[in-house]
């Protein structure tokens, strides 16, 4: 167990330093910063002076242990557009984009359960054939691409709920559909193959023939066991909401962070955008270390695995 | 298999073409409907991309302003509003003189219904764009380049990930382990977020593109083909071969290579639905092959912001990635099943 926990955090760890050197490189090759920060009637001492607060008259290693030293205390600098704190904006736009994610997971849990219950228990029925074309859609459908049409039929066409931007209740439905689509589409998979083995075991075959009833060996004997896959699959489910809502709220102009990336890439504040990287970074790969861990701890045999 | 320490030793029998062809033909009768659908819109996607520069009706990259947002050929007529306005300048105006053609009393500043009649036209079959290019056009020219995206990305990713896997695989002990380490840190990767900060770093282009898909394609092979390796190096023709003194590289490459074909047949052909995916979605954010080269993706965004007057503009390109993907899954599931059915549950 132990032995597993350090595995994964050193492969967390080095992801970690991999997209920070990735970030920190790339930062330093697009160009001098100097000449972004500064105006044309900036004097000689203005571009010392600054050359000496951003460290750049130091070597390039040390220059990576200061942007480490800083993004270890979630400090990114100013922004270029702004020039407000980046480490404030990001925390400000965060609970926009948690609400959302959250949205999306329990759309996906809601849908997606549900309907792989119903097409393993009822094979080769109409609601096997709906799970077969959401499975198939869910793995075919730009996410993007369904955001917009949904917008186009339910919001401009039909007007049903507002188009873009984050107001009431209703405002979140099509982008928690749009994000929690994919999700919905894999767990309705993931429950639909593990309900069919579970069916086809000795011990519902057992309970069947001592006479249980039908609900209680579908939602009592086969469910509980065939739930542990899907869950698995949550850890990955949480990392794909974090990065996928930068299409979501792309598309939808959530006001989260995901939207926060788009316009730093189109305005080309790269102090907005590594700090963002870094801490989506984040997010993404502290959620799988520690659902990895938490299921490590619960089933012995990914622990050897 | 009577006498088994006979035959043991020889390396999986060979299955002669005419005996594969008849495999797969039997597993496309089952399901011929879904696949023949598939195969067929696979062969037009690739025909059309192939021959984009010969048979797109106009030049994908320039169109008429005045022929802007013209709908799909089969729409003859649609109504928007327009302002009226002493000279009509722009689409959503219209002149006083021709407004009190369609109402007697209108003024200056009013905003009335138009009915724009036969607008669509059989020379723009799929309509225009916002700068009056043909959308029939720049879809075929878009798959061209989500062809030549995804053949470089998987030639490239899905050599180093094979050659990487057939040595991790076959090594063992600290290469594997090293190797499998490395693969674990790529596959942790946010993808979107490493190409965003390249494109704002070094700007889009089409070379960027391809590097960041290799970056995230290539270790899908590599632990697929390690992991086919771990099995197949336990066979006795291996050890054979090395007896007989068959250097590493022709071990890896003339006995190893071709046990794990099937698997690779079967990881490229579910690979190029997440790359092309992947390429539409960068795109679509800005980050992939920079205009005016037609990418579906950002033929998308283009028409986010007109979806009210021109829906078309967003629906055509993102039709033509849902029925190339769509096809691909079924495609390549088919041909899991059929060449590799153990590939199945790795899933």
């Amino acid at each position: 167990m132990q032995k597993f926990i350090a595995r994964r955090m050193v492969v967390t760890v080095f992801t970690i330093l991999l997209v920070s050197l990735i970030v920190f490189v790339m930062v330093r090759v697009s160009g001098d910063p100097r000449t972004l920060l500064l105006d044309d009637y900036a004097s000689i001492e203005d571009y010392d002076e600054l050359t000496a607060n951003l460290g750049l008259d130091k070597p390039l290693f040390t220059q990576y242990a200061i942007f480490l030293r800083h993004a270890l205390v979630l400090d990114f600098g100013d922004s270029v557009v702004d020039e407000q704190p980046v480490t404030a904006t990001i925390l400000q736009r965060l609970p926009a984009t948690l609400q959302l994610g959250l949205a999306a997971f329990i759309f996906s849990l809601v849908i997606g359960i549900p309907l792989g219950i119903l097409s393993s228990v009822k094979r080769d029925s109409v609601w096997d054939h709906v799970g077969k074309v959401v499975a198939l859609l869910g793995q075919s459908l730009p996410p993007f691409w369904l955001g917009i049409m949904l917008m186009f039929f339910f919001a401009v066409t039909l007007d049903w709920v507002p188009p873009s931007g984050r107001y009431e209740w209703s405002s979140f439905i099509l982008p928690a559909i749009t994000l929690g689509w994919f999700t919905t589409a894999a767990n309705m998979r993931l429950v639909r193959s593990s309900m069919l083995t579970a069916l086809d075991s000795e011990y519902i075959k057992l309970a069947r023939a001592k006479g249980v009833s039908e609900s209680v060996v579908v939602w009592k004997h086969a469910l509980k066991n065939a739930i542990i896959p899907p869950l698995t699959f949550m850890g990955v489910t949480l990392g794909t909401l974090v990065t996928g809502s930068i299409v979501a709220e792309a598309v939808f102009a959530w006001p989260g962070i995901g939207l926060l990336a788009f316009d730093a890439l189109r305005q080309s504040d790269y102090a907005m955008l590594q700090g963002i990287i870094i801490f989506f970074t984040l997010m993404y790969v502290g959620t799988s270390l520690a659902v990895d861990i938490l299921y490590a701890y619960l089933d012995p045999r990914i622990r050897f695995a | 298999m009577t006498s088994t320490g006979e035959y043991a030793v020889l390396a999986p029998r060979r299955v002669s073409a005419s005996v594969r062809a008849a495999r797969l033909l039997r597993g496309f009768r089952r399901r011929n409907i879904l696949l023949a659908f598939s195969v067929f819109i696979l062969l037009l996607i690739t025909g059309t991309g192939i021959l984009a520069p010969w048979i797109s009706p106009h030049n994908p990259t320039r169109g008429k302003l005045e022929n802007q947002k013209l709908p799909p050929a089969w729409i003859g007529e649609r109504t928007t509003a327009k302002t009226v306005v002493d000279f009509g300048q722009s689409p959503d105006q219209i002149s006083i003189s021709k407004a009190k053609r369609i109402k007697a009393d209108v003024v200056l500043g009013d905003r009335i219904e138009v009915v724009i009649r036969g607008s669509g036209r059989t020379e723009f079959l799929l309509g225009t764009d916002h700068l009056g290019r043909d959308m029939l056009s720049r879809i075929i020219h878009g798959a061209r380049i989500s062809l030549i995206i995804a053949s470089v990305t998987l030639g490239v990713g899905g050599l180093i990930g094979t050659t990487v896997g057939l040595a991790a695989g076959y090594f063992g002990g600290w290469v594997d382990e090293l190797v499998m380490r490395i693969v674990d840190i790529f596959l942790a990767l946010p993808l979107i977020l490493v190409a965003l900060v390249l494109v704002v770093a070094l700007g889009s282009s089409f070379s960027l593109v391809v590097f960041v898909l290799v970056l995230f394609i290539w270790v899908r092979f590599a632990r697929q083909i390690r992991g086919e390796v771990l099995q197949l190096k336990t066979m006795d023709y291996i050890a054979l071969a090395k007896v007989a003194g068959a250097s590493t590289p022709r071990i890896l490459f003339v006995h190893l290579l071709p046990g794990v074909i099937n698997t690779l047949i079967v990881v490229a052909t579910l690979q190029v639905s997440i790359v092309i995916l992947a390429e539409s979605t960068l795109s679509f954010l800005g980050a992939g092959v920079p205009p005016p080269t037609p990418a579906w993706g950002s033929m998308i965004a283009n028409g986010r912001d007109v979806l009210k007057d021109a829906w078309w503009i967003s629906t055509m390109p993102g039709v033509a990635i849902l029925l190339t993907v769509l096809s691909l899954n079924l495609f390549g599931d088919w041909l899991r099943d059929t060449l590799d059915p153990r590939l199945r549950q790795l899933e």
